[in-house]
């Protein structure tokens, strides 16, 4: 008997909840702000299936319901994206060690 | 065209890549390049889903006029927001993700073909129940997180709303959306599948609304977790291996913080999505105040006074700095103390401002470098041995009340031990009680000196003082 492919889906969602849960925990407390934000811009790779469903139309109609709602999901996911990574970034960006000498 | 198995493999290395965007996190030096690492997985995972597809027909034009267009407006909101809007933002992403997840599903559910799924009014089963939870899941974390983003914006009041039946109501409507995805999948009827959306974005709203201002940190974080499930859900659907890898990141993220922010109040994740906390209070607060206990204020001069004489000074800031975007001001005056040869660190509760981490950001935007920044464990000793803690914007999470008083609401709660410093400063407007709706014993202490004014024009007047 073959095992069904939902199983190996599984298996990869269940360990990554642990994976997650050990990395997490080690992220510095001074840094959970930025972990949110980026955690965020990753959770909008859901662009891909706002993709696949913005392609899906066929030449002669590209716009039909399904493919609308997928363009709109793009524009969503892409200001996530784009706002979520620059916005950590910019955040990361002050986090700076204290200075040798006083101003 | 690249292979189904190629493709797979180039999503798993995305994946790979969030995970070390998040473990880079663990320390302000290698985060940076986390981020970038984060950066080189999305742009994996887009590259590889256009040559997955491969046919470029017209309608990749459209595919990026949107994108571009999305990119444009999350880049100028990236670096247009100010840092005290932070939670406001993250809210509003929040809602975003949820609002993707949700269209992609509709998407999905209306043109099962383009996914391999089936087709119209024939769906896969078990694609069928992934997409709806996705759905489900997704439209709560929207409406919720647009709840969530009027509060903190002060659009609609942070004070919680509170009807007759709410909870009742609310866990009719939470099992009929089981029944719904129920017999969505039996009977495969779109309209049951718009009448799950519909169910599910009034329970996000009703799931909100209940819950108090200073109760946001465990709502972003628990909308945070939320809008990673949605993307599992819909990475099921998809069979999508970095949409469930990140999804499964994302969930547990959210879901940790929601229990390091619990612990920070020393409340169960129940107490505060049932909501009401602050609420009930009042009407004992009001009787308390009448006694009128004598306090002690001082003005900019006193406090620069004490500050000047002291030798160790510890920070202790709170929401209220954040109002005041008093955070540069603050930063010029401990300049000017550091100048004088003292010592000052600053403490931050777990709790502290309206999402995790938000003072750290507040004063990392100040130029406070960050290794003078502690934590309530790594600091809470050092009070004893300081001479002058200066409150700023903060208030229950300095109330001795909660180590002493089991009656008190807030009992129990790790608190900043403040009453242990030679005096404390209170940077405040007025006496009145905090969030949880109680006083704040610290305020009628010997050694308490209130300084009633707006933190930002008080911190200002004390360095010209000093």
């Amino acid at each position: 008997m073959e095992i069904d492919p939902f199983i190996f889906r599984l298996s990869i969602f269940i360990l990554s909840i642990f994976i997650g849960y050990y990395v997490v925990w080690s992220v510095t407390p001074s840094l959970h702000t930025p972990l949110m934000s980026v955690t965020n811009a990753i959770s909008s790779v859901i662009i891909v299936g706002a993709i696949i469903a913005g392609l899906a139309g066929n030449p002669e109609s590209i716009f039909n319901t399904s493919s609308i709602f997928g363009f709109l999901a793009i524009s969503l996911a892409a200001i996530n994206i784009f706002g979520g990574f620059l916005v950590t970034q910019r955040m990361l960006a002050m986090y700076k060690k204290k200075k040798k000498d006083k101003k | 065209m690249i292979s189904a198995n190629l493709s797979a493999i180039f999503y798993l290395i995305s994946g790979v890549l969030f995970i070390l965007a998040l473990r880079g996190l663990s320390s302000p030096e290698t985060s940076r390049q986390g981020n970038f690492f984060g950066i080189l997985g999305m742009i994996i995972a887009i590259t590889v889903t256009f040559l997955s597809i491969g046919n470029f027909s017209s309608g990749f034009i459209f595919v990026f006029i949107f994108l571009l267009f999305g990119g444009l407006v999350g880049t100028f909101i990236a670096y247009k927001i100010p840092m005290t809007a932070m939670p406001e933002l993250v809210a509003g992403f929040h809602s975003l993700v949820g609002l993707a997840a949700v269209f992609v599903a509709i998407s999905a559910f209306l043109n099962p073909g383009a996914f391999n799924l089936g087709s119209p009014g024939n769906i896969k089963l078990g694609s069928l129940i992934e997409m709806s939870i996705g759905a489900a899941v997704g439209a709560i974390t929207f409406s919720g997180s647009i709840i969530a983003f009027l509060k903190l914006q002060g659009i609609m009041s942070g004070s919680p709303i509170l009807f007759k039946g709410q909870h009742p109501l609310n866990a009719l409507i939470l099992v009929s959306i089981v029944v719904l995805i129920y017999l969505l999948c039996s009977m495969q009827s779109s309209n049951l599948f718009w009448i799950l959306l519909a169910v599910s974005f009034l329970i996000g709203f009703l799931l909100i609304i209940p819950i108090g201002g200073a109760d946001m940190p465990v709502v972003i974080s628990m909308l945070n977790s939320y809008s990673g499930w949605a993307a599992a859900g819909i990475g099921f659907t998809l069979e999508n291996t970095a949409l469930i890898i990140t999804g499964a990141l994302v969930g547990s993220s959210g879901a940790i913080l929601s229990y390091i922010m619990c612990k920070g109040m020393n409340r169960s994740f129940f107490n505060v999505i049932l909501g009401g906390f602050g609420a009930t209070d009042q009407s004992s607060v009001s009787k308390d105040g009448k006694e009128q206990k004598p306090v002690k204020s001082g003005n900019a001069d006193d406090a620069a006074f004490l500050m000047k004489n002291a030798s160790s000074v510890i920070i202790v800031p709170g929401y209220g700095m954040a109002v005041a975007q008093a955070q540069h001001a603050l930063r010029e005056m401990v300049d000017t103390l550091k100048k004088n040869g003292i010592k000052v660190s600053y403490a931050i509760h777990p709790v502290a401002g309206r999402m995790p981490g938000h003072m750290n950001v507040l004063l990392a935007e100040a130029n406070v470098p960050y290794d003078e920044v502690f934590e309530l464990e790594e600091i809470n000793n050092d009070f004893a041995n300081a001479d002058v803690a200066f409150v700023i914007g903060a208030n229950d999470v300095t109330n001795p009340v909660a180590k002493t008083d089991p009656q008190s609401p807030i009992y129990g709660m790790p608190v900043l031990d403040v009453e242990k410093c030679k005096s404390v400063l209170f940077v405040k407007r007025s006496l009145s009680p905090g969030y949880a709706g109680i006083d704040n014993d610290l305020f009628y202490k010997e050694n308490t000196l209130m300084l009633f004014a707006d933190a930002k024009k008080m911190t200002e007047d004390i360095t010209k003082n000093l």
